[in-house]
């Protein structure tokens, strides 16, 4: 298929190129921006006046269930979402090869979004016994992750980096103290004290820092840290960093926008995890992702059925619906917290996509054709109905955000048209 | 606007008239229990001023009325407060406006859940007519006519002297 | 964009739901502690019912058990002539797997005028009243360990029928701070009613992060807190603290926390006592105090009937 998106402000922030200009795409690749290559012929044009045209979003938490596939990749597209992440934590869990190839296998067909699976790093991801990490890079895993499970035993932790080094491969991990956060829902601070709801100390995901980056002093692993939520863990990272440690790390968009104040009286869609910290921590999580201490905003996506939300907070499921908010979410960031179009949207493309490892989140000539077309200046009023994820459980409902996705390729083909 | 009126005056020549009806006819030992708030100030005058021994007791009807899903709660209730037997004692109950009859029915029904009075008789300064129950009163200071949207209710002025006020009933 | 409407109150500000102290204007509160007052009347008569509640149904709804507060909440509506029933869901439908929202749906079929919510967990009593008929009312009987408002009214209703006044009141919450409602109801309720002095008092490990936001001074050592108050609130320590890592044991709790005769002589010479109840003598008090004549404990039970009826007969009057 040969596709010509013409007139847009072509935004690719991993060659800083922002202009005004035509992008062509053929065989699934970006074929040309500027002039046509010779005997172009478009079976598709888009015209995209006045809209921006960007990478492919790269989403590095997308949590999908068994039996979701269609309707999540259905809704990332919808957001301009090109690549996902996806955690082991499906069901069943992704600790055997056979089930990793069988997820890409139902990806491929959907010709959607890219899915790039995390291996679970134990079996069962009961924090253990290894999985085998070899076969499951070999189908196709990027990395490895207990997911939201904890990892008690420090010894299982240090021994599951030294084997990943071995090979080179990533650990993707949550910072979050096992016993520390055990039973808590929300930040264990003034709203948490007043509303009675059990508290997750920051120090449960400093603690959890500070045994990652110390065992990774004598291995060298790389590690991704997966939605850091407290300005100290912020410091942590960025003084790891410094050190030399081959560490990353992302946040939840979600932890950028909200606090615990939030949560108002025990809205359980505000039931995050991690949860939602204070307004201190919020700006420092911003700076983290300004001076790229952290390296990627993520939606963590967590589509939820309604029955596990409508419970009180603390019995209620932790996550929120986010992949197709992310683009809009990101745009409110950058309006509000002083980002330039290209900065906000390198943090969901360019520097996802390197964080990772994985290929898209740029525009070169030659790269696999992943582009979003949308309209920066509208404004989308969100409502249950308006989502096309399974879950409609989102603390945005009811929100007018800005940045309407008009036309989602991936791999050159057109995975989304807006219908006005 | 100002849309409220005072007949102060008149308040204080209906109750002579009630007084002496009553002087006339009720037993000298009779109790008689003021409907707050109005009443209760008119069975304090009464017995200041009836002979005989007549002690006083007040009743708030708030919890025997019957229209608490339309009205609500009254915002202030006051405590009723009966300090003798009611057993076999004749009661004047005493209040400042009779119309739809509820408050005495109310108040009726609050008297029977401290005992069984010998007779209960009708005391109020100022019959209006309008009655929605088969309530007559035996003593009556005066009767008026007023216009169904307008409330009638007696004041205290700070001189201790009786005032009748007619205003638009509340709003909820 | 999140909705700051008060939950409880309708659009005329009246009472809809009791949910919890916090967020209460003043005004409220002390509606409803006047109206008890003339409750308290009722229950001294021989006929203790007044028929204001008539053909009203109230379903006492414990998700979680409490006999007491259950049968204080039957009481209460029996004396207004509501209909009352009560169920045990503890023991019934949410073991079957039915979820909250579920069992309410199926009561409220029932044709539900009012609901009685005890339940485990922080916040069911919102989630409840978000979710039943414009015309149904909701009390919280107690949600994990957020609140119990209707304690919370009774204590402050016990202090004010002894202490007359709240403007110059000092008050002390002793203990397990961290997992009580009763104290977070009572902090609310007295710091609304303008008391000027409230302290918390207990072992670092009971005693919620912030909690000094709420407006309280916070003293570990039972002595230091005590000096000078005019009420002092025992609140009950569960066994189950002493399981873990929040308390070594029972014994050395009532050594540093337990409120003996001699350490309420710290307090001022007319100070009284509270406690929610049930208590647990020898461990957050000793039967010397319980029974002596500072105690209030016995008035409590008494005054919480009349402050439960004026709940009853004030969100029964309110309508959306």
């Amino acid at each position: 298929m040969k596709i010509a998106i013409r007139g847009g402000r072509v935004i690719d922030p991993s060659t800083g190129v922002d202009r005004i200009s035509d992008v062509f795409i053929a065989a699934g690749k970006i074929a040309a921006i500027g002039a046509p290559p010779n005997d172009w012929h478009a079976n598709k044009e888009v015209n995209a006046a006045g809209l921006v045209v960007a990478p492919g979003l790269v989403d590095l938490a997308v949590h999908v269930k068994r039996g979701t596939l269609a309707t999540e990749l259905a809704a990332a597209v919808a957001g301009g979402v090109t690549s996902i992440v996806c955690p082991p934590d499906t069901d069943p869990v992704l600790d055997e090869p056979g089930l990793v190839d069988m997820l890409r296998m139902r990806a491929d067909a959907q010709h959607s979004a890219h899915v790039y699976p995390l291996g679970a790093l134990t079996k069962a991801l009961g924090g253990e016994q290894l999985a085998e990490l070899s076969k499951l890079a070999q189908a196709g895993c990027i990395g490895f992750s207990q997911a939201d499970a904890p990892m008690i035993d420090t010894q299982a932790l240090w021994r599951a980096m030294q084997y990943a080094a071995t090979f080179g491969y990533t650990l993707w991990l949550r910072a979050e103290d096992f016993h520390l956060a055990k039973d808590g829902s929300a930040h264990d601070g003034e709203v948490s004290s007043r509303l009675g709801l059990n508290g997750i100390p920051s120090f449960a995901e400093t603690v959890a820092i500070a045994r990652i980056t110390e065992l990774m002093q004598g291995v060298n692993v790389k590690c991704h840290i997966s939605k850091i939520s407290t300005a100290r863990g912020v410091q942590m990272i960025r003084d790891a960093k410094a050190r030399g440690l081959k560490l990353t790390s992302d946040v939840s968009i979600h932890q950028l926008h909200l606090t615990e104040v939030d949560i108002g009286h025990f809205n359980s869609n505000f039931r995050l995890s991690p949860p939602l910290r204070t307004g201190r921590d919020r700006d420092a999580l911003i700076e983290g992702v300004r001076d790229g201490t952290i390296n990627a905003v993520v939606s963590d996506h967590t589509p939820r059925p309604l029955e596990a939300k409508q419970a009180p907070f603390g019995e209620a499921a932790p996550g929120a619906t986010a992949v197709e908010l992310l683009l809009s979410l990101t745009l409110r960031l950058a309006e509000s917290a002083k980002f330039s179009l290209p900065d906000a949207l390198a943090m969901i493309t360019s520097r996802a996509a390197a964080a990772a490892g994985i290929p898209g989140g740029g525009l070169a000539v030659g790269a696999v054709a992943d582009v979003c077309v949308f309209d920066a200046g509208a404004y989308r009023h969100i409502t249950a109905a308006s989502l096309k994820s399974a879950g409609k459980n989102t603390p945005f409902i009811g929100y007018e955000l800005p940045g309407v996705v008009r036309a989602t390729i991936a791999a050159g083909h057109l995975a989304y048209e807006h219908v006005a | 606007m100002n849309s409220q009126t005072t007949l102060d005056s008149d308040a204080e020549q209906y109750f002579e008239t009630l007084k002496m009806q009553m002087a006339a006819s009720i037993a000298f030992d009779a109790k008689l229990v003021g409907v707050f708030s109005g009443g209760a100030w008119l069975a304090d005058r009464l017995k200041q001023e009836l002979d005989g021994e007549h002690e006083v007791g007040y009743i708030d009807v708030s919890f025997y009325r019957d229209d608490l899903s339309t009205a609500g709660l009254k915002p202030v209730v006051r405590s009723t407060q009966i300090p003798f037997s009611v057993d076999g004692a004749h009661v004047v109950i005493v209040d400042d406006v009779l119309f739809t009859g509820r408050s005495i029915r109310a108040a009726i029904n609050t008297l029977f859940d401290y005992g069984r009075p010998a007779s209960i008789q009708l005391a109020v300064l100022v019959d209006r007519g309008g009655r929605e129950l088969p309530i007559a009163a035996d003593y009556i200071g005066e009767a008026l006519i007023v216009p169904a949207d307008t409330m009638l209710a007696l004041e205290k002025r700070e001189d201790g002297k009786l005032t009748l006020i007619s205003e638009p009933w509340p709003k909820r | 964009m999140l909705s700051k409407k008060n939950l409880q109150l309708n659009e005329r500000g009246e009472l809809h739901h009791l949910l919890a102290i916090e967020g209460l204007p003043r005004k409220i509160l002390e509606r409803i502690l006047d109206t008890a007052e003339s409750f308290v009347g009722v229950n001294e008569r021989e006929v203790k019912v007044v028929p204001l509640l008539r053909g009203k149904s109230i379903f006492n709804v414990f998700f979680e058990n409490s006999t007491r507060t259950r049968t204080t909440f039957e009481i209460a509506a029996k004396r207004l002539s509501a209909d009352v029933v009560s169920l045990d869901v503890a023991r019934s439908s949410t073991s079957k797997g039915e979820s909250i929202l579920d069992t309410i749906a199926n009561l409220s079929a029932m044709h539900a005028d009012m609901f009685v919510v005890r339940h485990a967990a922080s916040g069911a009593p919102y989630l409840i009243a978000q979710n039943v008929a414009p015309h149904v009312h909701v009390i919280n009987a107690g949600d994990g360990r957020h609140e119990h408002p209707t304690q919370g009214l009774l204590d402050v209703f016990t202090i004010r029928r002894y202490k007359k006044d709240f403007s110059n009141l000092t008050v002390a919450i002793v203990g397990d701070i961290l997992h009580s409602r009763v104290a977070r109801s009572q902090i609310h309720a007295l710091t609304t009613l303008g008391v000027p002095e409230l302290r918390v008092i207990g072992p670092q490990t009971l005693l919620p992060t912030e909690i000094e936001r709420l407006g309280v001074r916070v003293f570990t050592s039972l002595e230091a807190g005590l000096k000078g108050v005019d009420v002092v609130t025992m609140l009950r320590l569960q066994n189950e603290r002493m399981t873990g890592a929040l308390l070594p044991s029972a014994s050395e709790y009532f050594s540093r926390y337990g409120l003996t005769p001699q350490k309420l002589a710290l307090a001022k010479p007319d100070a009284i006592v509270l406690h929610p109840g049930p208590m647990n003598r020898g461990v957050e008090i000793d039967s010397a105090v319980a029974d002596g004549k500072q105690s209030v404990i016995l008035p409590q039970v008494t005054y919480g009937i009349a402050v439960r009826m004026a709940v009853m007969a004030i969100l029964a009057g309110a309508t959306r």
